[in-house]
């Protein structure tokens, strides 16, 4: 159970896939500039991480083991392929659902943090429970970085900023201080 | 004449005017997470160059064979197969940068430059002038991942290349080879090139 908090704790604050991987940057800077959209982008995230976890979990489990050299191929493919079937049922099965998630999830599946959760997962070794609970982490973490930098960025709308620093500059520097302020969490643990 | 100037062209834009990250803002993950040495974004830029030139080469040759409807999945194909050539090779012949750079080789695939030249380009023209493209477009991106990389592992290892610059009496700022320098020395190099591009405007 320690584990597994560990593993959680460690995805959403100390190895932040956005903060400290940069992992997933394009909708952070691209989406960030409401908060309830980049809310329900951080949700859809979560949700297609865990959809990855199982698919990076059944892939090594049963194919990758005898063709490593096909690893890069099949879990873009699989990936893609699952989220999209996934978006089909939830259209079907519930409409609600459908309108908050609907058009990030095929953006969200050619992300870097997908493809890299499903790497990162399969290089730490870890088994089914655990890579789930990896994928929640993960996923937790890049909506909390979405949610902070999409909030401060709502702020910032009501300030008299030069036109020189506005857009992608200003971002980059306010991910940078949010970024500084993660690292903070590196001591989090170290006692272990 | 006027088509050696387009050759030119195709080739100089990816450079400067569309330079992919300083203009276009694409390609991020790869840009800020291996630029914590030269040689890292060296190799990271070479990589990237060879899976860019080859998949334009091969959409380019295919592109009238490619269903409109699966282009985009073949595209991805395309591009992870030439990503595992590199994964592989730099695994076997320089296993240290291999290791140093982990994930971020197989993350290539997803690199919006890579898929937005396919789509935007290679699919278009002919092999020539996909193969100036590509070459244009990576040589622009390594050029941007040097600039960041070179000024970060200066003042974050007081190196370069892992040369030793100044001598003992150097206190490395710790903070540009950590994540937060990577996003700090971005917007730096935004925020400059944004005034460059504004006085050349004010200037006619």
């Amino acid at each position: 159970m320690d584990n597994l908090l560990w593993i959680f704790i460690s995805a959403l604050l100390i190895n932040n896939f956005t903060l400290s991987y940069f992992l997933g940057l394009c909708p952070f800077l691209g989406v960030s500039g409401r908060l309830d959209t980049a809310f329900r982008l951080g949700l859809a995230n979560i949700f297609v991480m865990i959809i990855t976890a199982i698919c990076a979990y059944a892939l090594n489990r049963w194919v990758l083991v005898y063709a490593p050299y096909l690893r890069v191929i099949s879990f873009i493919i699989v990936i893609a392929s699952s989220v999209q079937f996934v978006e089909m049922a939830i259209k079907k099965l519930s409409p609600e659902l459908f309108k908050a998630l609907g058009i990030f999830l095929p953006l969200i599946t050619t992300n870097c943090a997908i493809l890299g959760l499903a790497l990162f997962s399969t290089n730490k070794g870890y088994g089914f429970v655990e890579g789930l609970v990896y994928a929640l982490g993960a996923g937790a973490g890049v909506t909390l970085a979405l949610v902070l930098l999409a909030g401060i960025r709502e702020e910032t709308r009501i300030l008299n900023i030069p036109n020189l620093v506005k857009g992608t500059a200003m971002n980059l520097i306010i991910a940078g201080i949010i970024s500084l302020a993660f690292m903070g969490f590196a001591g989090l643990f170290s006692s272990h | 004449m006027e088509n050696v100037n387009q050759n030119a062209q195709e080739f100089f834009k990816g450079l400067w005017k569309e330079n992919p990250i300083f203009v276009s803002v694409l390609g991020m993950c790869p840009t800020l997470a291996v630029t914590n040495t030269a040689i890292n974004s060296l190799a990271m830029g070479l990589a990237t160059t060879f899976v860019l030139v080859c998949s334009s080469i091969l959409v380019s040759a295919l592109k009238s064979v490619i269903p409109k409807q699966v282009r985009i999945t073949s595209y991805i194909i395309i591009i992870a197969t030439f990503v595992t050539v590199v994964d592989f090779t730099l695994a076997a012949f320089t296993p240290d940068i291999h290791k140093e750079l982990g994930a971020f080789i197989a993350l290539i695939v997803v690199n919006c430059l890579i898929l937005g030249r396919q789509e935007a380009f290679a699919s278009k023209n002919s092999v020539g002038l996909s193969i100036l493209d590509a070459l244009g477009m990576s040589a622009g991106f390594s050029f941007a991942l040097l600039c960041i990389g070179i000024p970060r592992e200066i003042l974050g290892s007081g190196s370069l290349f892992s040369f030793s610059l100044f001598g003992d009496k150097f206190e490395p700022w710790v903070v540009m080879i950590l994540p937060p320098g990577g996003f700090f020395m971005l917007g730096f190099l935004l925020l400059i090139f944004n005034w460059y591009a504004q006085r050349r405007k004010a200037h006619g």
